[in-house]
């Protein structure tokens, strides 16, 4: 392979996973889809029809939102006959997770020393007051 | 739009909180990941002034982000656009995100909201609220224990 094969190819993927995250954040924005992927992960599989069944919305709604999640690689369908069963696919949802923890990690860690100094600040504040 | 939250509470006036914010000085004493010090940092506090931090983490590599400043409410609402320009995560190269700080003075001093979101796009802070952090908690045990263990 060329050398700037190779750079095309991880540019790509580098691409590729950025708009992997936008899209897993993009479905996540949604409460029913949340809710619908919270239960995949408590019960491993469920058929379209038990999934429809705890929200107040049509089965044809549900589609839809199960349409964005299948999109955006967060679940896998299988048909048995007229029964279509949903499972979650981990590896979109981890990669979203990693973004957050990695960040969560690198502003925890900052706030944690702009709080130790605004509060530094703040008792010198006080103390010239007095 | 979906996007990393954390609230924070400091004991020290919210006006306190916005310089450390906002001054060269101030962000030189605690931005980054580690203990390791701020190299440079430079402010320009206006709407469409830029900021550039760099800091060196202890081990070793330097790192480079910069942004622009979209809003200013002094001392209790500032956003910043945010881009990795040296170093950073690879897999974020070219990546725009959005932070925001929301300070609410309370009596012990300052709550601080924080919001870090991948796209550029208007927050849904109603989505935040609404529960998200402990859906993602349980996931996040699932995914650590069953699938990554």
């Amino acid at each position: 392979m060329t050398s700037e094969a190779a750079v095309c190819i991880v540019h790509y993927m580098v691409n590729y996973r950025g708009r992997q995250l936008d899209r897993t954040f993009a479905a996540l924005v949604d409460g029913t889809r949340r809710a619908i992927l919270a239960r995949l992960e408590r019960e491993d599989s469920a058929t379209v029809s038990e999934l429809a069944k705890p929200f107040a919305i049509k089965l044809p709604a549900v589609m839809k939102h199960l349409d964005v999640l299948y999109d955006a690689g967060l679940i896998s369908r299988s048909k048995a006959g007229r029964v279509v069963t949903v499972r979650i696919q981990p590896e979109p949802m981890r990669e979203a997770m990693d973004w957050l923890r990695r960040y969560e990690r690198f502003w925890s860690k900052s706030f944690d020393r702009l709080a130790a100094f605004a509060e530094s600040k703040e008792r010198a504040a006080t103390k010239k007051r007095r | 739009m979906t996007s990393l939250t954390l609230v924070r509470r400091i004991r020290a006036r919210p006006s306190i909180v916005f310089e450390a914010l906002t001054k060269a000085d101030g962000i030189a004493q605690w931005w980054g990941p580690d203990a390791g010090p701020v190299l440079l940092a430079e402010t320009d506090v206006r709407i469409g002034g830029r900021f550039r931090v760099r800091f060196r983490l202890l081990d070793g590599t330097e790192h480079e982000s910069a942004g622009e400043f979209l809003e200013i409410v002094e001392p209790k609402r500032l956003v910043m656009s945010w881009q990795w320009t040296d170093g950073g995560e690879p897999d974020e190269a070219g990546e725009v995100s959005r932070i925001e700080f929301d300070l609410k003075r309370i009596d012990t001093g300052t709550e601080i909201t924080f919001t870090h979101a991948r796209l550029r796009t208007e927050v849904s802070r109603a989505s935040h609220e609404q529960g998200w952090a402990g859906a993602f908690d349980k996931l996040e045990r699932r995914f650590s224990t069953e699938h990554f263990a």
